[in-house]
């Protein structure tokens, strides 16, 4: 329900970065220690409704119809405001939201939800399969340019013949169907209908059905979300949530220390350096990580001499020292992976291993590959042209630093090395969408549906298409043709876990490494998982309670 | 004088084509499109979505067809929707058929910028001038130079380094203020009073900062400007004829060491309405510098292209306000005016 802020808006954690330097500095010094705060947050107590918490978010969301507004700030508000057919629950398997159940016909092209009964939006009216419909009308309409469409475009026909009943049919069948059903928030066609999305007053003034309601929207300032008492799922805990726009990280993480927000995401360095150094933050703080559906990875330019030999990619897969990343740049806060699934859940494949740090193996590879030091200047050459490329990335700190540890290593094993760092639209206009590149650094961010036809079917290379790396394997295409045709969890869970291992063994990336997410939250609010489930730490943020005696002087969002 | 003033009102006409024509092609001249931002980079949106976008917005027409596009909603003084935030409109408020008021992003952003940077402003000249006079009066002396050192310190300290240290001392040490933000929390359930007060607690570092770390220069200003003037003869005939110091200071020498200041003022009058990027960022505040930095790293091209014409307007409108407020303080250059 609740979700963090730590991938809101990278542009500005990344300017911000030499003030977080400077905080770090300050924050070592100890000069002077904060007033003492003596409340004894570990005590236990029973659960009990009412608090506000208070978080922080680095960007302001466009608008909360987050079908067309795309940033996670506003699908980390909108989420709390709107429901979606079906949820991932604790442990990743999808069930119903609205919906109370859901069939998959026999020829597996036809799903038919059943709404739950007597469901009401926040201002009394009906929630029926309309609504549902005139959702799905709404997200293919061409005027409504929603750019993640392309999902629900697939839908032949889409049918509301009660109000309880919906049903979807596909032209084939569809595996990751469902999962887009558990992305799409429901709205409200009484309020919306006629109206156009782009401009409609709604976006700032949204009327839901879930666990909150919108109070108010200072612009630039906050959002407050209350209990929204006529919530189709039950009642939220917490009375009052609150998510103050913060733009500057440092600023955030002063606020978090005065005690004035609840929670924050977190960069390794307050993780593992400053908070655990000051223990009265340590007093008031939990700090949680939880595995996130995400990657860095350096990527070859497929279509580029000499990375469309395998050998050569293998080489500087094995040349890379991938703990080395881990423990230099994210402090030790991230696992090597070996396939581009989160490890633990069904469609990690648990065999694969990834490749060693192997400076020797990888020296071997390259002269295999013919590449050899003729003139002694310790950069390999082949056909007399020295092995030399560039490795582009946009201005991620973190990517920045990968980039400097890969380029030594590489340069250990006699490649030449350099580095660009580019500002974002500049680096996807310029470089990705025309293939003007040799090696990125970059990362993926994924759903939680295994599908992955997009970033790797040999299909999707035109520019602006997410293959731009311009991987063709016939193996890897059959399998994600496969793969989205399968609805059995078990027979798709072995598509993908042959499909790790071809990518894997093929190496068109090299895995760096997947960061931990870091958070802390204030020990007021009581209620949270720890360790994460693998739905993540907020699955269950609508049980989570602040007992009376450690609320803070009650704010009132009112 | 009326006919320089008209002059001037039309000059700023073309002026102002010119620089929009500048700053249109410059902000084309960067790759990438609004579609590119990070939010696009996710395996689950597609690239035919984004070319709907792109024709929707006018972005596959060349740039003299769009610049022209531009210009045409122009002549009519609407300055268009932003693409990056809900198609806020970027200058003044819009009512729907409804009746639901959207407020303008600049009529948001200015005002706030414009009262921080005035308070700043109005502060730097409030010490600036009596620092200057005293600097200027013990010229050599232990006063002068302690004020000097001081001037190099505030000059050198970058202001979000101090920024943050008084952010830590003053808000987590202490609690005396607040850290970021402009409002509190609860501040609806204020009286008058109690807003008021709220408003200049979180006013008081964003204002304070750059007050001093500005006040260098216009120290600097004042004081070289009373030097000066202290060697004028009209100042030693002052002192000959026995009037008081004080008068002489006072009454002779500060008003026309003040004249180059109305010039400075003049000038900073961009940097009045510009805001800065870092300090807004810092402390959470929804001013013009953050408006413009992430409408560029957006490349939210209606609100870049309102941003800068209403900046250059105000710019040319602020030197026109520059010359006639030091024709006014000045008779030699009104007279100059007069003929001309």
């Amino acid at each position: 329900m609740i979700k963090f802020a730590f991938l809101n808006n990278k542009l500005l954690i990344r300017n911000a970065k030499a003030s977080g330097v400077i905080l770090f500095l300050l924050l070592l010094c100890n000069c002077s220690k904060p007033a003492q705060d003596l409340t004894d947050y570990t005590k236990i107590y029973p659960s009990q409704s009412g608090g506000t918490m208070i978080d922080a978010m680095t960007g302001e969301p466009s608008g909360l119809i987050s079908m067309i507004a795309g940033e996670s700030a506003s699908s980390a508000i909108s989420s709390n405001i709107f429901n979606k057919l079906l949820k991932y629950n604790k442990n990743l398997d999808l069930e119903g939201e609205l919906a109370e159940s859901w069939q998959v016909s026999a020829d597996q092209k036809t799903i038919t939800f059943k709404l739950k009964p007597n469901l009401k939006w926040a201002d009394g009216k009906p929630l029926t399969s309309a609504d549902v419909l005139w959702t799905w009308h709404a997200v293919i309409d061409e005027k409504t340019g929603s750019p993640y469409a392309s999902d629900y475009q697939l839908v032949k026909k889409a049918d509301a013949p009660d109000p309880l009943t919906f049903s979807v049919t596909y032209e084939q069948a569809y595996a990751p169907a469902l999962d887009s059903w558990a992305g799409l928030q429901v709205l409200p066609e009484h309020l919306l209908k006629g109206q156009d999305l782009h401009t409609t007053a709604f976006a700032r003034n949204p009327v839901g059905s879930h666990y909150y309601k919108l109070d108010s929207w200072t612009h630039g300032e906050n959002i407050k979300l209350s209990r929204s008492p006529s919530s189709v799922l039950g009642q939220a805990k917490i009375d009052h949530l609150v998510s103050r726009i913060i733009p500057d990280s440092s600023a955030q993480f002063l606020e978090l220390m005065a005690g004035n927000i609840d929670s924050m995401g977190l960069d390794p360095i307050k993780y593992a350096r400053i908070i655990p150094a000051r223990p009265e933050l340590l007093q008031k703080l939990a700090l949680y990580k939880e595995l996130g559906n995400s990657y860095t990875y350096l990527g070859f330019n497929l279509k580029h001499k000499p990375f469309d030999d395998v050998r050569v990619r293998r080489a500087i897969n094995y040349a890379i020292d991938k703990q080395e990343i881990i423990d230099g740049v994210y402090l030790g806060l991230g696992i090597n992976i070996a396939s581009p699934y989160k490890p633990g859940t069904r469609w990690s494949n648990p065999n694969l291993a990834p490749y060693p740090y192997d400076p020797e193996k990888a020296k071997q590879l390259l002269k295999e590959a013919g590449f050899v030091d003729t003139n002694g200047d310790g950069i390999l050459e082949r056909d007399g042209k020295p092995f030399s490329f560039e490795i582009l990335t946009n201005q991620n700190k973190e990517r920045e630093k990968s980039a400097v540890l890969i380029q030594r290593r590489l340069k250990a094993i006699g490649i030449d090395v350099k580095i660009r760092a580019i500002e974002w639209a500049s680096f996807i206009s310029r470089f990705i969408k025309t293939g003007d590149f040799d090696v990125v650094v970059l990362g993926w961010s994924l759903g939680l549906d295994p599908d992955q036809y997009s970033i790797w079917h040999s299909s999707q290379q035109a520019p602006g298409q997410f293959n731009f790396i311009g991987y063709n394997n016939p193996t890897v295409d059959k399998l994600l043709e496969q793969g989205r045709l399968e609805l059995n969890p078990d027979k798709r869970m072995k598509i993908y876990h042959e499909f790790s291992r071809v990518l894997l063994d093929d190496s068109p990336i090299v895995f760096l490494s997947a960061g931990y997410g870091l958070t802390a939250i204030h020990k007021r609010i009581k209620g949270i998982d720890n360790p994460a489930p693998p739905a993540g730490l907020g699955w269950n943020s609508e049980t989570w309670y602040i007992p009376e005696p450690l609320r803070r002087n009650e704010i009132s969002a009112n | 004088m009326l006919s320089y003033l008209i002059k001037r009102v039309l000059w700023m006409i073309p002026l102002l084509i010119g620089i929009s024509l500048i700053s249109f092609f410059i902000m084309h001249l960067a790759p990438g499109d609004i579609t590119n931002n990070e939010a696009s980079f996710n395996p689950k949106t597609s690239e035919e979505s984004r070319q709907k976008l792109r024709e929707l917005y006018n972005l596959d027409k060349p740039v003299i067809v769009q610049y022209g596009l531009w210009m045409k909603r122009m002549a009519t003084l609407d300055f268009g929707n932003s693409f990056a935030s809900h198609h806020k409109p970027v200058f003044w408020q819009t009512t729907d058929k409804d009746g639901n008021v959207t407020k303008g992003m600049i009529q948001e952003a200015l005002p706030i910028t414009l009262i921080i940077n005035a308070l700043g402003l109005i502060i730097t000249l409030a010490l600036a001038v009596p620092v200057g006079i005293v600097a200027a009066r013990k010229y050599g002396l232990w006063q002068d130079k302690s004020i000097t050192l001081f001037n190099f310190i505030g000059f050198s300290i970058p202001g979000f380094w101090l920024s943050l240290l008084l952010m830590y001392w003053l808000g987590v040490v202490n609690n005396w203020f607040p850290i970021s933000g402009l409002h509190s929390l609860n501040y609806e359930t204020f009286d008058n009073w109690g807003k008021l007060k709220d408003s200049l607690s979180h006013l008081f570092l964003p204002v304070i900062i750059p007050s001093v770390t500005g006040l260098a220069g216009i120290t600097l200003f004042v004081k070289n400007g009373m030097l000066d003037v202290f060697h004028q003869d009209y100042i030693t005939t002052a002192r000959a004829k026995g009037l008081s110091e004080h008068k002489v200071i006072y009454t002779h020498a500060l008003r026309n060491a003040l004249l180059p200041l109305i010039t400075i003022v003049g000038l900073s009058i961009p940097g009045l309405i510009g805001g800065s990027v870092i300090a807004e960022t810092i402390f959470a505040i929804p001013g013009m510098g953050k408006l413009f930095y992430d409408a560029v790293m957006m490349r939210d091209f209606p609100v870049i292209m309102g941003i800068l014409t209403i900046g250059s307007a105000l710019t040319l409108m602020g030197n026109l306000v520059a010359d006639i407020a030091y024709a006014w303080a000045d008779p030699r250059v009104r007279r100059g005016v007069v003929r001309d």
